[in-house]
């Protein structure tokens, strides 16, 4: 790797470890005052044991000729070298996909807030990533699901349709929170869920952008996709909301914003032009109405990561299919059905993003199952009622 | 003595603060609390979903006083906490059977 693209890698991993802190700040807005500690460390917990589970295993379980899974080649990081052509480049890699590793479990934390042990929490993130994120990413990466001709920039189906169905997986299990739907949980702190809002969209850049692995055209393209798509979905949710509701929220900004940067990870570095306005657009109306799914179908998704996560990286991932651009990436892939390639490209989403769905909803069900039956991963319910901050982490956010 | 207790608007909290302190009251006790009463809650919209929040913010503000000057007061209280919009407030009044200043022993109306 030369020194301009291992600059940019760096720049860009340093970018996504940053949106794990914003990611917590976003949910423990969201969250009850008295959780919200709690959920800032089920964030920050997966920037802790993640990195030392990426590295001693998970990188080289995600590597290899096969196609479903990896080998011990590069346990412990053996053979990678910084000297010779490679230049540092492959580590790092090795450092920037662990920023994505992270991240990834950190997500489904949303949807658990407010009554999962921590505990169960501590053993699930570090399974989940070796049994779920590992086995897609390697599928999607390298693995059959690409060899098939599958596309996803920056991981919509590895890391947004993977973590958002196994969100849904893990309230299924957990069950209901004590007074759901009927207690009004409203956002604790605002100006918390819009700091961290910020903080996710500048680390997003690095999320996408850093995909391209290089400081090249594709990685500006990528960036200026982010840009746009994080706008125009905010922009259209806060729409949809002041038109049916009757006010424009900050939540809904927010919530937006955040579809937004989640259906375009897919995309990123295979459309240009108007095209990734389209997708925030379409990501911000469509999950707008899905975070509203939950009280009719009655799984409680505290913060909604199956709404915003799960939908948004299914929408922005399928729109591929439609929008793909081979010749300005000057790229071999393959073309999208709005640009003449038909149906071909928009079947191979459906089937790697099905793919995802089922080993994720599966095996996800698994391990909580195992937990559930073994160590219980549901607090008690003195604990719901008071608050897990104390209870579990013996601290107070406010006093 | 009496006490005046009255509970009023946030926004309007200073503007009895001051109407009071202008009337020649010395101390008062406030609090912010939560409450309702004919205004009932209010709701607050998230992503979409409507949450009914039964308890409203407001400011107790609790003040001694002589007999003689309850209903000056009342009336400079009610004026300044006044918008004429539903959720304004109340103010009652109770006995105060006796009262001490800490510092130097005093009992009774010298001590208010």
């Amino acid at each position: 790797m030369d020194s301009g693209d291992i600059a940019w890698v760096l720049v860009s991993a340093a970018l996504v470890l940053f949106m794990t802190p914003g990611l917590a700040l976003f949910y423990g807005g969201m969250d009850q005052s008295r959780n919200v500690l709690n959920m800032l460390m089920m964030n920050f917990y997966c920037l802790l044991i993640v990195p030392i589970v990426w590295v001693v295993l998970g990188f080289s379980l995600a590597q290899g000729s096969n196609s479903f899974i990896g080998n011990f080649d590069y346990f412990m990081l053996k053979d990678i070298g910084i000297t010779g052509d490679d230049a540092g480049g492959t580590i790092a890699t090795v450092a920037f996909l662990g920023m994505f590793a992270a991240i990834t479990p950190a997500l489904i934390s949303g949807a658990v807030a407010d009554r999962m042990k921590f505990s169960a929490w501590a053993i699930f993130v570090p399974l989940w990533v070796l049994l779920v994120f590992v086995p897609v990413f390697k599928w999607v990466y390298g693995g059959w699901l690409g060899v098939r001709g599958s596309l996803d920039f920056a991981g919509g189906t590895a890391i947004h349709v993977n973590a958002g169905i196994a969100a849904l997986a893990a309230v299924l299990i957990l069950g209901k929170r004590k007074g759901w739907p009927s207690e009004a949980r409203p956002p604790h702190s605002m100006p918390l869920v819009m700091i961290g809002t910020g903080i996710l969209w500048f680390g997003w850049f690095g999320f996408n952008a850093g995909s391209a692995l290089a400081a090249n055209g594709q990685a500006a393209q990528a960036f200026m996709n982010t840009f746009l798509a994080a706008a125009a979905a905010g922009l259209v949710w806060v729409l949809v909301e002041w038109i049916r509701d009757g006010h424009p929220t900050n939540l809904g900004a927010a919530s937006g914003i955040v579809a937004g940067l989640v259906a375009v990870t897919p995309a990123a570095g295979y459309v240009s032009g108007g095209a990734p306005i389209l997708i925030g657009a379409v990501a911000g109306a469509i999950c707008c109405y899905a975070v509203r799914i939950k009280f009719k179908a009655g799984y409680d998704d505290a913060l909604d990561v199956v709404g915003v996560h799960f939908v948004g990286g299914l929408v922005g991932s399928l729109m591929i299919g439609l929008l793909a651009d081979p010749e300005f990436f000057d790229g071999a892939f393959d073309k999208g059905l709005f640009y003449g390639g038909g149906a071909t490209l928009l079947l191979e989403q459906a089937i790697a993003n099905g793919a995802a769905i089922a080993w994720s909803l599966v095996v996800t069900s698994l391990i909580l199952l195992a937990l559930k039956k073994t160590m219980g991963i549901r607090v008690g319910e003195e604990v719901e009622d008071t608050g897990l901050d104390f209870a579990l982490h013996a601290e107070t956010a406010y006093h | 003595m009496r006490m005046i207790t009255a509970v009023v608007k946030p926004h309007k909290f200073d503007d009895v603060k001051d109407a009071l302190v202008a009337a020649g009251v010395s101390g008062m006790t406030v609090t912010e609390v939560r409450g309702f009463g004919r205004q009932g809650g209010h709701s607050e919209t998230y992503r979409g979903t409507e949450y009914k929040l039964d308890f409203i913010p407001k400011v107790k503000v609790e003040i001694v006083v002589d007999d003689s000057s309850v209903d000056t007061l009342m009336d400079v209280i009610a004026a300044a906490a006044k918008t004429d919009k539903i959720g304004d407030g109340k103010i009652w009044v109770s006995e105060i059977s006796d009262i001490l200043r800490i510092r130097t022993g005093e009992r009774g109306p010298d001590s208010i």
